[in-house]
């Protein structure tokens, strides 16, 4: 019998929640960049993030993840997904899902029932991490000044995901269209992305979208 | 900058995403409270410092965070191989490296 305690994690609506940017006021900045900027920038916050921990390796643990997710299990260093539900192979035995805002504690119950027995953890990391998007075509020129990791299209093809050393901190990269990227930053650094991304796309012009 | 093969991504990687751990292989004793002093000592303590081959756990901190074995010529800071935990290195002390295994553990997947 499982001894889990599995509860919503997620305040109510009605409780007065903070994105890791909150302080950036990203939504007084909508419209003010230059016109036709090279990089816009985007936080998508407040969405489900949940470390998911088991043996990639295993049949049973791969075929539960299919069952609850109805996602594969991504193979080293992809992300894959399915509407607004993503799932991204950090580790041989870690991966990161990324749902809707609110389906956490769903899918929590969904992956504990499907992986029932099995050697797994499910942790909810909403709180400590956000995703920011960046789009445009001079993010490939931004992220070449900021990170080591080869990002030209031959070696960072679209639905790749990897973890790397990024300006002075380590963050993850996943590169989810042509001309779109997505970071996964942790939320104390979340100021030190913001400043960076600011001085770095400066030179192509840098815009904020809702 | 060194590139280094971290075999849990399957490619080359830049050295600074990863972190050396120190000696590789060390056994921690099947009962520690029936071990001596010295004995317990040893374990804790005493690391080999050779010159010339080495194995080494590494760290893959910022990408996969996972360890793995790496055997390193201190002297050239030549990579030789890097291999899973629980694995075998191929290349050791002693015995020259042939040229097909540092190809496959390292320069082929570039």
């Amino acid at each position: 019998m499982s001894v889990i305690n599995v509860y919503q994690q997620n305040p109510s609506a009605d409780v007065k929640a903070e994105s890791p940017l909150h302080h950036a006021d990203l939504a007084s900045l909508i419209g003010k960049g230059r016109q036709n900027a090279g990089v816009t920038l985007r936080e998508k916050k407040f969405l489900g993030h949940l470390t998911l921990r088991g043996d990639g390796h295993d049949p049973a643990f791969a075929s539960g993840v299919h069952k609850a997710l109805g996602l594969e299990l991504p193979v080293a260093l992809t992300v894959v997904a399915r509407g607004d539900t993503s799932l991204q192979w950090i580790g041989p035995d870690e991966y990161l899902l990324i749902v809707p805002g609110g389906q956490e504690l769903e899918v929590e119950q969904k992956l504990r029932a499907a992986l029932e027995g099995q050697h797994i953890q499910v942790v909810n990391m909403s709180g400590g991490q956000t995703l920011l998007e960046l789009r445009g075509p001079k993010v490939r020129e931004v992220l070449m000044k900021s990170t080591s990791y080869d990002v030209h299209p031959n070696n960072f093809p679209v639905g790749k995901a990897v973890g790397t050393v990024f300006a002075k901190s380590q963050l993850v990269i996943r590169r989810t269209s042509e001309d779109t990227w997505e970071l996964v930053i942790r939320r104390s650094f979340s100021d030190y992305w913001w400043l960076w991304l600011q001085d770095a796309s400066a030179e192509y012009g840098l815009s904020i979208e809702a | 900058m060194l590139h280094i093969f971290c075999p849990h991504c399957g490619e080359l990687r830049s050295e600074e995403e990863f972190h050396c751990a120190g000696q590789a292989h060390i056994a921690r004793p099947l009962d520690p409270a029936s071990c001596t002093d010295p004995e317990w000592g040893e374990y804790i303590f005493f690391r080999d410092n050779p010159r010339g081959i080495h194995h080494e756990l590494w760290d893959h901190v910022a990408g996969c965070r996972q360890y793995f074995n790496a055997t390193r010529d201190t002297v050239t800071y030549e990579i030789l191989e890097t291999y899973k935990i629980g694995e075998k290195p191929q290349v050791a002390a002693g015995k020259q490296p042939s040229m097909q295994l540092t190809k496959t553990g390292q320069e082929e997947k570039v």
